[in-house]
């Protein structure tokens, strides 16, 4: 397992420098640049700026530059945000968007893993078709519906919780976690409910039962691993994604996330916090899939990655 | 007293097509220890019979009649009752072991699990029988297949493990639907003589499900013949075997290719395809495939004992002189 683990983290530095390269030369394509602006500036000025931020230097001599920085884990200066360089902004705002994504994953996996079982148990019958109908309002309805209609109820309404404004509290927490849950439990539940349903049909559960094992029994501890290996795939991507925030729910509750990087980053033709953040999102989806990958092998003893190799 | 009362057992299915009548109006009993064969073709309806009595019908499966389990009625148990008796007086082994074993499962929890629940033992002592069980199936290295997995034995030993997790808590009788029809011949034989040697030392009553009557003519002391969901004779093996008194035994017994004939080069078979279980005869269900069918085989024949110990659904008294099969 452990010359495994070292082979994929090995590969990942190639896979790593193709992103790195693409999204370097992606965003230099993009029409515009980080100092345009409505009033057009001074050649001077512009000059002086991009020699700065050596803007001036032949593409190729940039993509090096930028190479030779990041190898020493230096994002360079934001091109918008004055003062600020790209480590600072995303060290800042990484851990609240972690801690938020990291909380509604829980939060998703503790009740959509259940109520998807317990669909899958009750298939066709009242208890499956209610689970089923809310998980597809869950999946419908766009966060940005979510957000302010749970503001209006328990922010504005019943007045329990701060409606915005970030600090590490739980009260601040709740909503967005919720907003950013729901749509994850849905996938969760659904995807639960359609390999449990499958697995409850596969002769070696015929063969529990045959056993006298009861219902509990068969459920948790014949049918629940080979259930959870679909979930198990979906939260690679998944949790990569819900770690690095959201856009719309940072903005409507007003957290200083990481969420909004990747809009306004682009926008702005922020070079650099574009590809700080980039890299930040291709790091995180090749180590949460070399997680799955693991996952996977504990949950299916079939699977032994080494064998294979040797 | 018979160990199993089955009367009148009927098993339907309803599907987008129309009803499946899989198992029409069934009755047979079994006594303490005995070995009785089911035999019959696919879709005569053994299996649903022995899924009928475990209470493992499919959920679109509808069941009706009796099936008294030592003086207990088992249909329409409540599932917490049924989950006692399963595996615990009553076993079943199936036609695919590689399978029927939980592959996310090491061997020796499928085992331990059995023992912990139905007899309430602790970890360690239900191990110790677990380890001993697999010894008497004649398995080797019985302390490191616990720790292994299904995918790391072959067919013939988790058919094996099988038989183990089956006679764990030592059961009155035990349901085996092709136990050795996914395995090679050699394996089969072994697999045979195991269960009826573990079968007489524990005097297992065994219901033997198959279309092999090689397999039967070892194992079972009688033979049920099935045909669309119904008995078309029941003998004493030996009996059975000697003097067939249905066609469609007859028309069985014929078409295993035997050593000692004059190699054709054609097998015999019985000709036709048994009746749609959508839509069954109203007659005699073999009349459309039988070679001596007449007149009054439009109409159901009872199925009545001709002598002792010898039932058959027929209206002929006797079989036409056999023919030499060519």
């Amino acid at each position: 397992m452990l010359k495994y683990s070292l082979k994929r983290l090995a590969s990942a530095i190639p896979t790593l420098f193709l992103l790195i390269t693409f999204a370097f030369f992606m965003i230099r394509i993009a029409p515009g640049g980080p100092f345009d602006s409505e009033r057009a500036l001074p050649p001077e000025i512009e000059a002086n700026l991009a020699a700065k931020y050596h803007l001036d230097e032949h593409l190729v001599i940039q993509y090096g530059r930028y190479l030779w920085n990041i190898a020493r884990l230096d994002f360079g200066p934001s091109f918008h945000y004055l003062d600020w360089s790209v480590n600072d902004l995303i060290l800042q705002g990484a851990p609240v968007s972690f801690t938020l994504g990291l909380l509604a994953l829980a939060l998703a996996l503790a009740i959509g893993i259940p109520i998807g079982a317990w669909a899958a148990f009750r298939q066709n019958r009242a208890a499956d078709y209610s689970v089923m109908s809310l998980a597809m309002v869950g999946i419908s309805i766009p966060n940005f519906v979510m957000a302010p209609l749970l503001i209006l109820l328990f922010a504005i309404t019943l007045g329990w919780l701060p409606a915005g404004g970030w600090e590490f509290s739980p009260a601040r927490m709740v909503l967005p976690v919720i907003t950013l849950a729901l749509p994850m439990i849905a996938y969760i539940a659904r995807i639960t409910r359609g390999s449990m349903i499958e697995v409850l049909h596969a002769s070696f559960i015929r063969t529990a039962r045959a056993k006298g094992m009861p219902s509990r029994n068969i459920l948790f501890s014949h049918a629940l691993k080979p259930a959870l290996l679909p979930v198990i795939s979906y939260l690679g991507p998944a949790a990569a994604a819900i770690l690095t925030g959201s856009v719309v729910v940072e903005r409507i509750f007003t957290i200083p996330g990481i969420g909004s990087y990747f809009v306004q980053g682009a926008l702005n033709r922020d070079y650099t916090l574009v590809m700080g953040v980039v890299i930040l999102y291709g790091m995180l989806i090749i180590l949460f899939n070399f997680l799955v990958d693991l996952v996977y092998a504990w949950l299916d003893p079939r699977i032994r990655y080494d064998e294979q190799e040797a | 007293m018979a160990l199993l009362e089955v009367r009148n057992l009927t098993v339907s299915f309803d599907t987008p097509d129309g009803t499946v009548h899989a198992v029409n109006g069934l009755s047979f009993d079994l006594d303490p220890g005995e070995t009785l064969g089911l035999v019959g073709e696919s879709g005569s309806g053994k299996t649903q019979t022995a899924l009928a009595i475990m209470g493992l019908l499919a959920q679109n499966g509808r069941v009706s009649g009796s099936v008294v389990f030592r003086g207990q009625e088992l249909l329409g148990m409540s599932p917490g009752e049924l989950s006692r008796v399963r595996g615990s007086k009553i076993s079943m082994i199936f036609q695919d072991p590689d399978s029927s074993l939980n592959p996310y499962l090491s061997i020796g929890d499928q085992l331990i699990e059995v023992l912990t629940h139905h007899r309430a033992l602790r970890r360690r002592e239900a191990r110790a029988r677990a380890i001993e069980m697999l010894g008497r199936v004649r398995l080797s290295d019985p302390e490191q297949r616990m720790r292994q997995y299904p995918h790391e034995l072959s067919g013939g030993m988790c058919q094996r493990v099988m038989i183990a997790m089956a006679l764990l808590c030592q059961p009155d009788l035990l349901i085996a639907d092709e136990p050795t029809t996914a395995l090679d011949v050699t394996v089969q034989s072994q697999i045979n003589s195991l269960m009826g040697e573990l079968s007489e030392k524990s005097s297992t009553a065994i219901l033997l499900i198959t279309h092999d009557l090689g397999v039967v003519a070892g194992l079972a002391h009688r033979v049920l013949v099935m045909y669309a969901g119904q008995e078309m004779e029941m003998a004493p093996v030996d009996d059975l075997f000697a003097d067939p008194r249905h066609p469609y035994t007859e028309g069985l017994l014929n078409s295993v290719p035997r050593l000692d004939q004059v190699r054709s080069g054609i097998l015999n078979a019985i000709p036709g395809n048994p009746p749609s279980l959508l839509e069954l005869p109203t007659g005699c269900p073999f009349a459309g495939r039988c070679l001596y069918a007449w007149e009054q085989c439009r109409q159901l024949p009872e199925f009545e004992k001709i002598d002792e110990d010898r039932f058959k659904r027929c209206h002929l008294d006797a079989l036409p002189t056999k023919r030499e099969s060519a």
